[in-house]
């Protein structure tokens, strides 16, 4: 499960830390499924064990919160993610066709049990990714250097050095917290001794990533029953329509059939903007008229997924604020509807975050993940100056996997999340790191 | 999440006497906590830094009042150097030139502008009697033009009509004739999203600008965006010369930091700021509420304007004439709670709360949520009618009944009646106290947005509700300060009616009378 690419030639710059970034260990989904034997009669509802779902989630969470706010060990721990446990019958069918292929470095798996063991193809070492990202969060970080460059080019480390050090985490979205974490690490064992900028950028890299690799994961499908019920969902304007495009070109090309539901019966045309990208990745879209029930259109899309024998099933939803408890409610809903047809689903809730966005990123996870059990995140716009940091934050509390950050606009600008490339370029070591890549 | 600054200024600078005036060294521990509170806030770093000084300035050696916090005071110095910095209230959208007046609308992706521009369109139209045209320049992401079609569909705004193949150049001179030939006051146009560092997209910007001269361009961001706003506020000021900026998703919990770092950076005025998903959610910026929110002190005038969108206004009439007679029985009580349901709740209407950040979670884990709303409903739907208009007459008997009807106990019910006694006599006194000016201010408020003025029904002495740190003498704060050390309130709410625990109550909601119910048996906050 590793890149080739990736493997070998980074040992100068980085320490000896894990290199496995795609690979860290698949969270382990209760083992093989003992009930999920696919039925023969495809859709009658099942009654719904659990109606309160939500409140189960919910009640979770809070305990969650409760830890990790007082608590840093995240620094040191990966803790995998929570993944339910129980697996109740459902009326997702069984796949009757051999499944497709999925190169290494395409950001997405099969499940195991799915998966052939196919990995002699090396994937192509084609780094637009790589490159993309790193000039644009070089971009930013070219500042970020710069001041870290200026501050420690030969000096002792004491407290307005640390301060300066703080800020300049600060500036990069961190958040204080997060920002004063590291600086602590930084001081320890260091304080007072003279200190070199390339050292500081070696133990900043090293601490993002000791805190991102863990969720930098690639996204799961399970693929032995259909369809797969990917639920994206988010504030407006993060790109939630944006990335189901580009998602949905990720599966189809890599020859996972996709439909797609548009589930944003609110904001205008944009319904007509799926349907573009349904007409760009030849995948049929289940859509309503504007101002329809979501929760409805989501069932009636399940249908037809499972009448197209769909791998995928991807829902979008209309971009709603976290603390409008409305259209919170009607987020549950949905979720509520669709565990009418597959106790499971959505197998995947994805939520998209805009990287521009501050400190409330944090508040919009906290939420959406409470009512709408998030599992996965999507970083978008990482394209801008913006350079994302509170992710970081994000990781160490939520240890929730990030799959794919966005880069641009264009179809192919969805990429994985890699722990290590997103923390170097942060901390600024690229030059080295880009002729490593590149061999 | 947040601790309000003044309550974390307070914990630094409880220690001191608070005699005199402030000290070099009382304003630096003050400074790092603003500091924090600023950065939690999203306010860019270099913003902070310049405002921390210019605040250093003016606090050191500012005189303390007797009686009122070090740590009041210097909230005070900064919320007042706050709302200096973000500007005064009431520029508008500038529409003194030559028809048609061009609008540019840019931003970065997803930061709101097509939904701005629909917004704009509607509120020139209906507000200022304006022939608006719409056009959008977005020809990148998919159904753009489209949306902003169905946008002036909804409005009934026109639009340019579409067509396909034409650059952004194209459509906005063609824009420009359009309007010109169609007799329209305004024409709006809707660009592309760009990062600011996409430098193809920032030349095709500056070109339509060149063209069509627009004679404002507004710059929508996001209000939740973080440290990144000073850049972008810069380069798209830079490139195109930005003459205003919109703010959207205000009504998102966010704590608005950008506002004052592009603010700042480009020193162009905050003219609008988009509060909701409808059409006519557009409101004009109050540099005070603002501050309010970056300092975490919630932001009560907006739960008032909730509140008074979401009260029915005749039934408010009602309650503020049963108020007067000082009647206040069951059916009132559970309309309130419905109300208050219908503002998304308590947790809707606690992220509004000044103060309220640490009891959101008390009172989470005290299992404190919706559903106890929910349950006081089933007790009073478990009521007779007679029970409900004399709660006076449930005994023993009565009680066991209601409790088997709504699935609660007598312990649940006797806490609701007492909440509502404790509710009944406030509005007793109130009915008092208020016959004259109060009523009628109340009254007054609910037939338009509720200003300060109304909110004052559940406090004694008609001061202000959430005291405008700004316009408050001396003797205000003082008497704040008293109010807060007796009730260990959330500030600025001092003698919250009872039956709502310690931290200070909602504040009389407008004409639904004082202290909004259903919070009944809160655990009062440990102090």
């Amino acid at each position: 499960m590793t890149d080739a690419p990736e493997e070998t030639p980074r040992a100068e710059e980085t320490p000896p830390v894990s290199t496995d970034e795609t690979g860290s260990p698949a969270p382990v989904k209760s083992a093989g499924h003992p009930t999920s034997v696919p039925e023969a009669g495809e859709h009658h509802p099942q009654p719904v064990e659990s109606p309160d779902e939500p409140e189960f989630l919910r009640s979770d969470a809070v305990e969650d919160d409760q830890a990790d706010d007082s608590d840093f060990s995240w620094l040191d721990s990966d803790l995998p993610p929570d993944e339910d446990e129980d697996a109740p019958r459902s009326s997702a069918v069984a796949r009757d066709r051999p499944l497709p292929e999925v190169s290494d470095d395409a950001g997405f798996r099969l499940r195991e049990e799915a998966r052939r063991e196919d990995q002699s193809v090396a994937a192509a070492p084609k780094l637009p990714w790589l490159q993309r990202l790193r000039e644009a969060l070089g971009r930013s970080s070219s500042n970020l250097t710069g001041s870290i460059t200026s501050i420690f080019t030969k000096r002792r480390l004491d407290d307005d050095v640390l301060q300066d050090f703080e800020d300049v985490l600060i500036q990069a979205d961190l958040g204080v917290e997060t920002a004063m974490r590291i600086t602590d690490r930084l001081s320890e064992g260091r304080y007072g001794k003279e200190i070199s900028g390339s050292e500081v950028k070696r133990v900043l890299a090293e601490e993002i990533e000791k805190t991102l690799d863990p969720v930098a994961q690639p996204l799961e499908l399970d693929l032995d029953k259909v369809p797969h019920v990917i639920l994206v969902v988010g504030v407006n304007g993060t790109g939630k329509t944006t990335t189901i495009g580009k998602l949905a070109a990720k599966l189809t090309r890599a020859g996972i059939s996709v439909t797609l539901a548009a589930g944003d019966t609110f904001r205008a045309a944009a319904v007509e903007q799926l349907k573009i990208w349904g007409e760009r990745t030849n995948s049929e879209v289940v859509a309503r008229q504007i101002g329809a029930d979501a929760a409805g259109l989501a069932f009636d899309a399940y249908d037809v997924a499972v009448k197209n024998k769909s791998d995928v099933l991807i829902i979008d939803t209309a971009g709603r604020l976290q603390n409008k408890a409305e259209l919170m409610a009607e987020l549950e809903k949905i979720i509520r509807v669709l565990q009418k047809r597959d106790p499971d689903s959505p197998h995947t809730v994805l939520q998209t975050l805009d990287a521009t966005t501050g400190q409330n990123a944090m508040n919009q996870v906290d939420i959406f993940r409470n009512v709408a059990g998030v599992n996965g995140l999507v970083m978008t716009k990482l394209d801008g100056t913006a350079r994302g940091g509170i992710l970081v934050a994000i990781g160490s509390k939520h240890k929730l996997p990030v799959y794919f950050v966005g880069v641009g606009e264009g179809i192919d600008d969805l990429e994985p999340f890699k722990a290590k490339d997103f923390a170097n370029a942060i901390a600024g070591i690229e030059a080295e790191r880009q002729g490593a890549a590149a061999s | 999440m947040f601790d309000s600054l003044q309550d974390r200024l307070g914990s630094i600078l409880n220690g001191l006497t608070g005699r005199g005036a402030l000290s070099e060294k009382d304003v630096s521990a003050a400074l790092r906590e603003v500091r924090r509170a600023l950065l939690e806030a999203d306010v860019a770093l270099e913003v902070v830094r310049e405002f921390t000084e210019r605040v250093r300035a003016k606090a050191v050696g500012a005189e303390v009042l007797k009686s009122i916090k070090p740590g009041q005071m210097v909230v005070k110095i900064v919320h007042d150097e706050l709302i200096e910095t973000l500007g005064s209230e009431g520029v508008s959208i500038d529409l003194n030139a030559p028809a048609p007046v061009t609008l540019m609308m840019v931003g970065l992706q997803g930061s709101g502008k097509t939904t701005t521009t629909g917004k704009i369109a509607k509120r020139l139209k209906d507000k200022q009697r304006k022939k608006v045209l719409m056009a959008s320049l977005d020809t990148r992401r998919p159904a753009a033009q489209e949306q902003l079609k169905v946008l002036g569909e909804q409005t009934q705004v026109d639009t340019l009509p579409i067509i396909a193949g034409q650059g952004p150049v194209e459509i906005a001179v063609r824009a420009e004739q359009a309007a010109r030939l169609g007799g329209y006051d305004v024409v709006i146009l809707d660009t592309a999203g760009r990062t600011h560092i996409d430098e193809p997209l920032m030349v095709e910007m500056a070109n339509i600008k060149v063209r069509t001269k627009p004679h404002e361009i507004l710059l929508v961001a996001d209000s939740l965006t973080g440290q990144d706003a000073v850049n972008l506020a810069r380069s798209f000021d830079e490139r195109v010369g930005v003459t205003g900026i919109v703010l959207t998703r205000v009504d998102g919990d966010g704590r608005g930091g950008a506002a004052l770092s592009m603010r700042a950076v480009t020193g162009k005025p905050i003219k609008l700021i988009g509060v909701g998903e409808k059409m006519d959610a557009l409101e004009d910026f109050h540099p005070s509420r603002i501050a309010d929110r970056i300092l975490g002190m919630g932001d009560i005038v907006s739960l008032v304007e909730k509140a008074a969108e979401n009260i029915d206004a005749e039934k408010a009439a009602a309650m503020a004439k049963k108020m007067q007679a000082g009647k206040f029985d069951l059916n009132d009580l559970a309309d309130q709670i419905r109300q208050m349901q219908t503002m998304g709740g308590m947790g809707g209407m606690m992220g509004l709360m000044p103060g309220m950040g640490k009891m959101k979670d008390q009172m989470a884990s005290a299992g404190l949520d919706d559903k106890m709303l929910k349950r006081q409903l089933a007790i009073i739907g478990s009521m007779t009618p007679k029970e409900r208009s004399q709660p006076d007459i449930l005994k023993h008997s009565r009680k066991k009944r209601i409790a088997a009807g709504s699935g609660t106990n007598s312990a649940e019910i006797n806490k609701l009646l007492k909440m509502h006694r404790q509710m009944a006599d406030l509005m007793k006194t109130m009915g008092k106290k208020g016959k004259g000016g109060m009523m009628k201010q109340m009254m007054g408020g609910l037939a338009g947005k509720m200003g300060m003025g109304g909110l004052g029904g559940g406090m004694p002495g008609g001061m202000g509700g959430m005291p405008d740190l700004s316009k408050m003498d001396p003797k205000q704060i003082e008497a704040m300060a008293k109010a807060m050390q007796q009730g260990g309130g959330a500030p600025g709410m001092p003698n919250m009616p009872p039956g709502i625990g310690g931290p200070g109550g909602l504040p009389g909601l407008p004409g639904s009378g004082g202290g909004v119910p259903g919070l009944p048996g809160l655990p009062g906050k440990k102090k």
